[in-house]
């Protein structure tokens, strides 16, 4: 496909790699916070290219995998309402709750007889609620900077349609208040961040410079390419070296210093910041959004008084401790092992772009004996 | 969960009225055609752009004179390479 394929010559891959091997000097570790990041450095085969004094490490950022098995467990509580209809990105459906097994999880709901529906857009959801207006049409609001546009537009057309039997169970988050708590984190060591580059379209690359500037990190915004992501790392290694931390854009086909501000304006119509629970990190202040009052009628767990339960970790998973990055897959004594992608328990595993799914499908070792 | 991708603009449809006939537009990769919403975009796209698509929205207009520049730097990098190999790029 055009301006994917160009951005995978192997010609320009193989100098790329080149010029990080002639740079590379101290041990670096680089953290990449996105999940279709994850993914893609992994199918690129992107860490074996790179000299061992790289290390490349996963961070928070891949919704489904931050989302708190409380909220989980609101959404299987939902589920299992016969008047409801449950729509959601395809990510989702495999998650657990706070209870282990697959029955567990949307995908048990919807065994059991609950109406689950894939949709690939929140409208979608809201096209659904159109044709079925006895039901009660539940879209499930989990993502980033990315996604949460969408559901906001999604929200106003709704109002406008006045559209009663469309909800959403607002789960949506942003990446700012998570890398603050990250790098104020003693546990957590690293030297230079991959930013994500679609939440950066919306966002903007400058949204990422309290990072640099409050805390010495250096910053590029990298595509999803092979030679999206080994420029970035090029220009990661460039500002450690120098000892110049800033952001670089290395995505500017897609994104800009400013971002998209009509789309940000549009989430800031309808959503407002509130306090968020993320797996493995706990509550970190602002880094969720609920609907502002005027929209409060399409949050259903207003609309229902819905409370969520206190999230629990499945007994051994190390999910919390991979999302922060001081622990790689294989130190969890679950991975691979109680825990796989056929039998998932921790989120990391479930979510197609989780850090242990992605270790399981391209670096297992016992795979590639 | 963020995944997004490039789509060219084919065609340019609705806009009469906002609510009940918003402005979309059919977008085309590879043979594969979708229609998106544009709500989200902060530039009206033309027939031949390239819009970012993610979740049915098209959520940026994608910068194509960037994306050749981009390229002809890596592209520079790389004979510059060969040079100093010793060989013809």
């Amino acid at each position: 496909m055009k301006y994917m394929d160009e951005f995978r010559d192997r010609r320009l891959v193989t100098t790329l790699v080149r010029q990080i091997h002639g740079e590379a000097g101290r041990p670096v570790r680089i953290m990449e916070v996105c999940g279709t990041h994850t993914m893609a450095i992994f199918r690129h085969g992107i860490r074996a290219m790179l000299p061992e004094e790289i290390e490349l490490v996963s961070g928070p950022g891949c919704p489904v995998c931050v989302t708190p098995s409380g909220v989980i467990d609101g959404f299987l509580e939902l589920a299992r309402r016969p008047e409801i209809i449950i729509t959601t990105f395809g990510d989702m459906l495999r998650v657990p709750g706070s209870e282990t097994g697959p029955e567990n999880s949307l995908a048990g709901a919807r065994a059991e007889g609950a109406d689950v529906r894939i949709v690939y857009s929140p409208m979608d959801a809201l096209t659904l609620a159109r044709q079925e207006p006895d039901r009660e049409v539940v879209f499930l609001a989990v993502g980033f900077e990315t996604t949460t546009p969408t559901i906001a537009a999604t929200i106003l057309a709704a109002h406008k349609l006045q559209v009663e039997n469309f909800s959403v169970f607002p789960a949506v988050k942003t990446m700012g208040p998570p890398l603050k708590a990250l790098m104020r984190d003693p546990e957590v060591r690293v030297d230079g961040l991959l930013c994500p580059g679609h939440v950066s379209i919306i966002a903007g690359a400058d949204s990422f410079r309290f990072l640099a500037r409050e805390h010495g990190l250096a910053c590029a915004v990298a595509g999803f390419e092979p030679t999206d992501i080994l420029l970035a790392i090029t220009a990661l290694l460039r500002q450690i070296d120098s000892g110049t931390p800033t952001v670089d854009n290395c995505y500017g086909r897609a994104v800009t210093m400013e971002g998209n501000r009509k789309a940000r304006q549009i989430t800031e119509k309808v959503f407002t910041p509130v306090d968020s629970e993320w797996r493995g990190m706990g509550l970190i202040p602002e880094s969720g959004l609920g609907l502002r009052d005027q929209y409060k009628q399409f949050d259903i767990t207003n609309r229902l008084n819905l409370t969520i339960p206190p999230s629990r970790e499945p007994g051994g998973c190390r999910c919390g401790d991979i999302l922060r990055s001081i622990c790689s897959p294989p130190d969890c004594p679950l991975f691979g092992r109680a825990c796989t992608p056929a039998s998932p328990i921790g989120p990391c595993m479930v979510s197609s772009e989780g850090t242990c799914a992605a270790w399981h499908k391209y670096n297992n070792p016992e795979a590639l004996t | 969960m963020c995944l997004a991708i490039p789509m060219r603009v084919v065609e340019i449809q609705g806009g009469k009225d906002p609510l009940l006939d918003p402005e979309r537009a059919i977008v085309d990769a590879d043979g594969l055609r979708k229609e998106v919403r544009l709500d989200l975009v902060d530039r009206q796209p033309q027939v031949g752009d390239y819009l970012i698509i993610h979740a049915g929205f098209a959520i940026n207009c994608l910068d194509a004179e960037n994306a050749e520049i981009n390229l002809a730097l890596m592209r520079e990098l790389a004979d510059e390479m060969a040079r100093e190999d010793g060989e013809t790029p």
